[in-house]
């Protein structure tokens, strides 16, 4: 039997998609405003960054309201609650983003350090996780968020690499300091990307088995 | 087992026993009562009975023919009198009223349920007969029909109360007047309960014999229309119980016979609609 | 919901077209019924006091509160059902449509007001003729299985009993009877409905049956329950309003008053921490 609260529900997995397509647009962006040099993106992501926020916050409302007005049990339940945390993970990436966007107006006005060869690589996959924790959370499907999963660390080896390679640019010339640390701060900024995609992929899995995944070092008897 | 409990032993059987014998007594006086009926006047129980007047002393073939329809037409006339008077007064009392007028009539009802048939007797006398100075069928029936009134007014007032007060809320929720309410709603619910008093007040007056001496008198033919005297079946059982013939004597007993059974093949009736079940479920 | 594969994101993309919220949180439109001043005894004893509430067209609304609140006396009022208790008085004004309904016929006002009470209470008579019967006393002209049908369909009961209209009422399940007296009561086409703790006497699924059913008749007519399960209210409400010792305490859009109350007294009772 169809219950009137599902009409919420469903409204409630709207908007939550909704801003996870513009998170994925504002990452996608700023990262192209960085390889491309394009300070009309830039300026775009940081535009679009107070329509994400709204978002937030109307999602916690809504959130609050299903909680108080309709005893939600089991699956439904996790739902709300995984939407809730998914919410704080995509307004985060929002941010990361408008930093990438930020350190992209900074670096603009610099002459390119060097080829981008790991950056790119690196974007597309912090970009690849988040599609992909997005769709996870669509499709219910356990098997594509565990794969966002391990994807996590090769994102984290992609911001290493950089780190060293550009470290060594710096030290070898000084005049690229100031662009290559903003390259620093974008690799960092992507690695966080995929740290809260992967967030989203366990509240997935947490929503789908209940099972909650998160720290697998504690012992959870 | 010391004397103290032997002694309580013997009381408590012996009352066990009397109380029994008792109940046996109470019982068994209906069977004595038609065994007798039957044993006297089960042989006078034929055709002629049932179709032909009474014939002078001397003949025989006679039968009570007028007085099973003059008992016919005095108990028609007093449910057509007593029943409406009662039950609307029920009605009343049970939907309307204020709880004093209600306990006045309730009261007066059992009052007057209580008084000798006699006493009605002699006041139907004074109202229906003397004052159009002859005895007739509609003072007999009237006389019946105010002995009616009070069974009929507190059984249905009873049945009518137990109507729960849920249906008539729904009733009138829905936009009925209290009348249309009672009509629809709840009368209809009650109709096993009313119907059964009015079975069990005719069976009651079917056989009161006090009230018709004063009123329809009697008639040894066939009585016409309504305002002439009739024979009925409990007055001329005790014409023909105090008259000197052995013919008459029997044929008395054919008319207990024929009275008794009436009555009580109309209280197993009236028993057996109520027990079919009250028309409204608890819930 | 699309399960569809989401692509890799274009910069044009087109949100989703939602409501802001499926519940009343702006201030209340058009009032069917208002209610002010209104003061209420049972003989010497008094059970409402200064009440004043406005019942909102095409929603619903709640009345909750602990036992002895006075919620159901106040819902009584409202189709002048109190008048059957000798001893009842009523001060002050209700006003349906904008008219006092204390100075109408009460027969014609309890066609517009209908009530649905606690027990199913369903006439000994066949599915049809209780369904029939408002119609029938007020001297409808309509075709009456059309009606009968229409009503039987707006309570959701149709399809269980479109075969055995001729059956007695009594061999329904207490579920059925329920929707049988809610589709009795929509029958003479009310503008307002008021169920005074419908479903207490109901299992778990009937009672979400009779939910969906009140959410679904907003449509159709202002609906007002009272229940002393506020979760009820909670799914099911549009306004809620909180009784306590014959007071009304708070009367809030239902999100309001259920997530931030404004009275102390409104969020020990919804909390649990009452008494």
């Amino acid at each position: 039997m169809e219950r009137h609260f599902e009409k919420d529900l469903n409204e409630l997995k709207e908007r939550l998609l909704w801003m996870g397509s513009l998170a994925e647009r504002a990452v996608h962006q700023s990262v192209h405003a960085v390889l491309e040099a394009d300070e009309q993106l830039a300026k775009r992501v940081l535009e679009e960054e107070d329509a994400i926020n709204e978002l937030q916050i109307e999602i916690d409302d809504r959130v609050v309201q299903l909680l108080a007005l309709h005893q939600l049990m089991a699956v439904d339940l996790r739902l709300v609650l995984a939407v809730s945390r998914i919410n704080n993970d995509l307004e985060r990436i929002g941010d990361q983003a408008v930093n990438i966007a930020q350190s992209a107006t900074r670096i603009l006005r610099h002459p390119r350090v060097k080829p981008y060869v790991d950056l790119p690589r690196m974007s597309e996959l912090a970009e690849e996780m988040v599609r992909n924790a997005l769709n996870a959370v669509v499709r219910r499907d356990v098997d594509l968020a565990t794969k966002v999963l391990a994807t996590d660390d090769q994102v984290d080896h992609y911001r290493d690499q950089i780190f060293r390679e550009l470290l060594t640019y710096m030290m070898g010339d000084s005049s690229v300091v100031f662009p290559a640390f903003e390259l620093i701060l974008v690799a960092k900024n992507l690695e966080r990307i995929g740290d809260h995609a992967t967030n989203i992929a366990e509240d997935v899995i947490y929503l789908v088995q209940g099972q909650d995944v998160r720290h697998p070092s504690v012992d959870r008897r | 087992m010391n004397p103290r409990l032997r002694w309580r032993k013997f009381v408590s059987n012996f009352m066990l026993t009397m109380t029994g014998c008792c109940a046996l007594v109470a019982v068994s006086v209906l069977f004595f009562i038609l065994g007798n009926l039957v044993y006297h006047g089960g042989s006078s129980i034929n055709w002629n009975f049932f179709t032909k007047l009474p014939v002078p002393v001397g003949e025989t073939g006679g039968g009570m023919a007028n007085a099973i329809v003059g008992s016919a037409k005095l108990l028609l006339l007093a449910t057509l009198f007593g029943v409406p008077i009662g039950f609307l007064g029920a009605i009343y009392i049970a939907e309307f009223s204020g709880s004093k007028i209600a306990f006045v009539v309730r009261y007066s009802a059992d009052l007057l349920n209580g008084a000798p048939s006699i006493i009605i007797g002699i006041f139907a006398f004074s109202i229906a007969v003397h004052p159009f100075k002859h005895f007739s069928t509609l003072a007999g029936g009237f006389a019946l029909g105010v002995m009616m009134i009070p069974i009929t007014l507190r059984s249905t007032e009873g049945f009518l109360l137990d109507v729960p007060r849920t249906l008539r809320e729904g009733a009138m929720a829905l936009g009925a007047s209290k009348w249309k309410t009672i009509v629809t709603v709840i009368v209809p619910a009650a109709y096993r309960g009313i119907l059964t008093a009015i079975l069990l007040a005719f069976a009651r007056v079917a056989g009161e014999t006090a009230p018709l001496i004063f009123t329809a008198l009697g008639n040894s033919y066939w009585s016409h229309g309504l305002n002439e005297p009739t024979a009925s079946l409990p007055v001329m059982i005790w014409n023909y119980a105090i008259s000197a013939y052995d013919d008459w004597h029997r044929q008395a007993w054919a008319a207990g016979l024929v009275l008794l059974a009436l009555i009580l093949v109309i209280n197993i009736v009236a028993r057996a609609i109520l027990s079919r079940g009250i028309s409204v479920p608890r819930a | 919901m699309h399960a569809s594969v989401r692509q890799a994101v274009s910069v044009n993309i087109t949100p989703p077209v939602t409501t802001a919220v499926s519940r009343e949180t702006a201030a209340p439109a058009e009032l069917r019924m208002s209610i002010s001043k209104v003061n209420f005894w049972y003989g010497p004893k008094q059970v409402l006091f200064d009440i004043n509430l406005g019942i909102t067209t095409s929603k619903v609304t709640a009345l909750i509160g602990p036992s002895g609140c006075g919620k159901s006396t106040l819902l009584r009022t409202l189709d002048r059902m109190h008048e059957t208790v000798r001893s009842a008085r009523l001060e002050g004004q209700i006003l349906l449509d904008g008219k006092n309904i204390l100075d109408q016929d009460v027969t014609q006002l309890r066609r517009r007001v209908g009530m649905v009470f606690q027990r199913p209470n369903p006439f000994p008579k066949s599915i049809f003729e209780n369904v029939a019967y408002g119609l029938r006393i007020n001297g409808s002209k309509l075709p009456m299985a059309e009606a009968v049908e229409k009503s039987l369909r707006h309570a959701a009961l149709w399809d269980e009993v479109k075969d055995q209209l001729h059956k007695s009422a009594y061999e329904l399940s207490g579920g059925q009877q329920q929707r049988l007296c809610i589709a009795r009561a929509l029958a003479v086409e009310p503008e307002v409905l008021l169920l005074d703790e419908p479903c207490s006497a109901l299992d778990p699924i009937s009672t979400a049956k009779i939910e969906e059913l009140l959410v679904q008749l907003k449509d159709l007519c202002t609906i007002v329950t009272v229940t002393h399960n506020m979760q009820q209210a909670a799914r099911i409400s549009d306004f809620t309003a909180f009784l306590l010792n014959g007071q009304i305490i708070e009367f809030s859009p239902t999100p309001q008053l259920f997530t931030k109350p404004g009275d102390p007294r409104t969020e020990a009772y919804i909390t649990g921490r009452f008494g």
